[in-house]
């Protein structure tokens, strides 16, 4: 015996004290990851006690456990949602058959690559969010990005595990991989496009975690249906902390807006240049940037018709969003599916095998649930008597991936030339001088109850904790 | 009865939709499906929630952790709640209005579901302390809320309400003395084929036939299982319980228990309805070198039989090497349900100590007091980390029995409040009160 109790260093619900396997994998493991986070994880945040939601174990008292942690000590640990001992294939072509409690051979690699792409995210983001922490609005904020992080670092765990215990060894060679691969990186570069872009300032931050992290839910959904039981349960557990996420995003922009609202109707102006000057974020900029994140994100759900997909689908590697609560006979060979394409210069929908459509059938899901949160800035707005309306742009604009990424199309979904498209581009997306400005409002509050002049206090706080709880403390 | 002409109220369940981020989780976390959205919001159904609190740290928001006075009789239903874009403020109430649990128009059935299992498989009945609007969950919350770490895994919730698993009552048999007042039964329900896997310590509910006054279905009550995992008779998909007639209301009113008579009249070859397994913390350690320190009064002794005979079995076959204690408290020792089989065992195997009440030529003593009696042994046991401990049973000796404990402890010049949150959080600290 090693003489160390993986339970109260691990905490996790694997059995980790009796898998000796397992414990020598991640005993090379856990080090390169305590680098990664010192080294890669949030800028200067090593001393401070943090408010910090803490998972112990699955039962629901014990995932959310409040406290006030240090970050390094943080102890990410290994959950999965307990065995429920019937579960059945439900789709694709082995359904009804037990599901997998071991990676079969046949789907091995293509197993291996949907938990390393999904794996590479995690680490991902928290490189993407790293210093931030220095220009966070409040002590709220802050707490809130940290919390964020690590629960980013314990999915990275997750994924890790999965890897180490049913991989062998390239699962453990891509467990480091995970590790070595840096967002942003030019000689090794995050596995997803998105993941290497810059989140420079607090509203990126927002749009990020509101649009990017949803895409985490989509994906995570669509795995907690898989056949393979191990990552369904991983999953599954990962999902509960994924709805934080989204929280913060959600209501970080909601608090932009409102605040954007407030200091229109106090200035009686929707001018951009009063209200930048009056330090507040325009509504047009915000527009902006919501169009960049989600276009950005949609992509991620990757090519519009996809023979790999079919493939997951059919296998049971990865469902449908919901896949359970779905009617039809989950094996979709006879179904169709309607597909943006440009046909003799327009935009037409076509009907191709549903099988190939699964990344747009996912995506569709995921943009009805983003529509709806937009909606609901929309209510800020719309509760200021203030007219302007934020819309999600059209599936088609600003595309990278797929077929729609060979044509230029307006917000509102209209084919453009090049040229109209290099015209408008700036009303459209981001400019340079847009960041640039929103990064000139970026300054540390560190003051309990103190938030940044361009963002309303929340409504609540955390675990029913007061706005001015010191949610971080610094040493 | 005045219950017609009473004015109810209750807390309803709501969710705020100004706060609500739409996240899915409560509805993915609610054992009941007792949440359910639309386009715009997230809505708690009146008539199916139970109030056990499941949802509530799922919630990144805080927006379900709603609760507002309504009359009974008139919840916001789920149409209205759709439409919402804020939460209405409470009305005024009538002020001679009687609370009712939250969901008391199903109130049965609340109770055992609140004890089933959560999504993850943990325990609803050990989430919140007792909370005001739960009836009839076990008291577990002086104790662990997570099991053992070497112990097996449980199986939890594999029939539900929607789902109920039938069984065959295999034998009945009454086990305290002809003379005794109590009417305890020994109740052994064969699954044959349908898979009831179960560990020690688990228990299951029983729903037992007929209507209530108000017309609707009788809730199951929960029992502990009193034999071990593989089976009452070694090697047989069957189990037993250890129920007791309840003649009388806990302020000793006489009443006839719907469910425990039921059960204790139960014959040979009947169907009994159940579901479960239940209880997914109260499990031994797996362990062959644990100490188990027991204890219990009345029916409380069915998981201490169970986990007892499952250390016997394992002991005939040199697998457990691990010492035992019993404290048992009952009124007479024929109401000790398992007495003679129990004081069969040999005295190496366990240390049986039996606090009787009223037995004639004995003085009167409870659990408590025979635990300080105990207490240099109580207290070597208590210092080893590789004990556990479980109390079962009556609601009233929880506080008898920490309180004799924490005498103990502190006599020896240590610190309870440590110990008995190291038990705690190691699992190692277990009750089940009822
Ligand atoms: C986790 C758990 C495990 C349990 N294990 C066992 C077990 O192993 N054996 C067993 O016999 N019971 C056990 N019980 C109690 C059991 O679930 C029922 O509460 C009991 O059998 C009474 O149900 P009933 O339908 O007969 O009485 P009801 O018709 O529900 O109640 C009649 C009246 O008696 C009162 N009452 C209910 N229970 C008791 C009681 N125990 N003592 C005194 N008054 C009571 C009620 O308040 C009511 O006024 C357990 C309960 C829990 C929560
Ligand atoms: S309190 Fe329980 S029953 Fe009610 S909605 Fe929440 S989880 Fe469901
Ligand atoms: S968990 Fe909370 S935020 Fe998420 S849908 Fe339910 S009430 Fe809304």
């Amino acid at each position: 015996m090693t003489g160390i109790d993986y339970s109260q260093k691990i905490p996790n619900n694997v059995n980790l004290s009796e898998d000796r396997a397992l414990q020598r994998a991640l005993e090379h493991w856990q080090p390169n990851y305590l680098n990664w986070w010192q080294s890669m994880g949030p800028d200067g945040s090593h001393g401070f006690d943090v408010y910090l939601r803490t998972a112990t174990s699955v039962n629901p008292d014990g995932w959310a456990h409040f406290d006030h942690v240090k970050m390094p000590d943080y102890r990410w640990g290994i959950f999965l949602t307990p065995q429920d001992g019937q579960r059945k294939m439900h789709f694709g072509e082995n359904k009804g058959k037990d599901v997998w409690q071991d990676a079969p051979g046949e789907y091995r690699a293509n197993l291996r690559r949907i938990i390393v792409t999904q794996g590479d995210t995690e680490p991902a983001s928290v490189e993407q969010q790293r210093h931030l922490g220095l220009t966070a609005p409040s002590l709220y904020d802050l707490r809130n990005l940290f919390q964020v992080n690590v629960e980013e670092g314990r999915h990275l765990w997750a994924m890790a595990y999965l890897l180490h215990r049913y991989f062998g060894r390239d699962g453990r060679e891509e467990a480091d991989a995970l590790l070595q691969r840096n967002s942003g990186s030019e000689d090794s570069p995050r596995i997803l496009g998105a993941f290497n872009e810059k989140t420079p300032d607090w509203l990126a931050f927002y749009m990020f975690t509101y649009f990017t992290d949803r895409d985490g839910k989509f994906q995570l959904s669509a795995l907690t249906e898989s056949c393979f039981d191990p990552l369904a349960r991983t999953t599954r557990f990962m999902l509960t902390e994924e709805a934080h996420h989204m929280f913060v995003g959600e209501s970080g922009v909601s608090r932009v807006v409102q605040r954007t609202a407030e200091m229109m109707n106090e200035l009686k102006t929707d001018d951009p240049a009063v209200l930048r000057k009056a330090g507040v974020i325009d509504l047009p900029t915000i527009q902006r940037y919501l169009n960049f994140h989600f276009s950005v994100t949609i992509d991620l759900f990757g090519a519009d018709e996809s023979s790999n997909a079919a493939t997951y689908y059919s296998a049971g590697l990865k469902g449908r969003y919901e896949e359970s609560k779905r009617t039809d006979d989950h094996q979709l060979k006879n179904d169709t599916y309607r597909v943006l394409k440009v046909i003799d210069g327009q935009l037409r929908e076509v009907e191709v095998p549903m099988l190939n459509a699964l990344n747009e059938v996912l995506r569709d899901d995921f943009i009805k649930d983003s529509v709806g949160g937009v909606s609901r800035w929309n209510r800020v707005l719309e509760k200021h008597g203030i007219d302007f309306r934020l819309i999600t742009p059209h599936k088609a604009f600003n595309r990278k991936i797929g077929s729609l990424s060979e044509i230029r199309v307006s917000p509102d979904g209209h084919l453009l030339t090049e040229e109209q498209w290099r015209v408008h581009q700036d009303e459209w997306l981001p400019t340079a001088e847009d960041r640039a400005f929103v990064a000139s409002l970026m300054g540390r509050v560190a003051e309990p109850g103190k938030f940044a002049n361009w963002i309303a206090p929340p409504v609540i706080g955390i675990n029913r904790q007061p706005v001015d709880f010191e949610y971080v403390r610094f040493n | 009865m005045s219950e017609s002409t009473q004015i109810e109220v209750m807390k309803q369940h709501l969710i705020d939709p100004e706060i609500c981020i739409r996240c899915n989780s409560c509805e993915e976390a609610c054992p009941i499906d007792a949440i359910t959205h639309d386009a715009n919001n997230y809505v708690v159904k009146p008539d199916v929630c139970m109030a056990c609190q499941a949802c509530l740290p799922v919630c990144p928001t805080g927006a379900i952790d709603n609760w507002i006075r309504v009359l009974a009789q008139e919840p916001y239903p789920i149409d209205e709640q759709f439409e919402w874009m804020s939460l209405p403020v409470e009305k005024t109430l009538p002020e001679n209005a009687v609370e009712i649990p939250t969901g008391g128009r199903r109130e049965g059935e609340q109770e055992a579901l609140a004890a089933a299992s959560t999504p993850d498989g943990g325990v609803v009945g050990e989430l919140k302390p007792g909370d005001e609007l739960i009836e009839g969950q076990p008291a577990t919350t002086a104790g662990s809320s997570v099991p053992p770490w070497s112990a097996a895994h449980p199986y939890v919730n594999l029939y539900t309400h929607k789902n109920v698993a039938e069984a065959t009552v295999a034998g009945n048999y009454r086990i305290s003395a002809d003379n005794a007042e109590s009417d305890i039964h020994h109740i052994v329900l064969d699954f044959e084929s349908l898979p009831f896997p179960v560990l020690e310590g688990q228990s299951i509910a029983v729903f037992p036939p007929g209507l209530d006054a108000r017309g609707r279905p009788y809730y199951a009550r929960q029992y502990s299982i009193a034999s071990p995992r593989d089976g009452e008779r070694p090697g047989y998909n069957n189990l037993s319980l250890t129920v007791k007639r309840v003649t009388s209301d806990y302020d000793g009113n006489p009443v006839a228990g719907v469910c425990s008579s039921y059960l204790c009249d139960l014959r040979r070859g009947d169907k009994v309805r159940v579901i479960g397994p239940l209880g997914a913390t109260f499990l031994m350690p797996n362990l062959d070198r644990a100490n188990l320190l027991m204890i219990c009064t009345g029916t409380g002794a069915a998981p201490m039989r169970a986990m007892t005979e499952r250390c016997r079995r394992l002991t005939k076959r040199s697998e457990f090497q691990g010492r035992l204690m019993l404290f048992f408290g009952a009124r007479t020792q024929h109401e000790l349900p398992y007495f003679g089989p129990l004081m069969g065992l040999p005295k190496g195997f366990i240390d049986i100590n039996l606090a009787l009440s009223r037995e004639p030529d004995h003085p009167k003593r409870h659990v408590q007091d025979l635990i300080v009696e105990r207490a240099s042994d109580v207290l070597t046991l208590l210092q080893d980390p590789n004990t556990h401990i479980y109390v079962c049973g009556l609601k009233g000796m929880e506080h008898g029995t920490l309180a004799a404990m924490k005498n103990i402890v502190e006599a020896s010049g240590q610190s309870w409040q440590e110990l008995s949150a190291g038990l705690r959080e190691q699992g190692r600290m277990h009750f089940e009160t009822y």
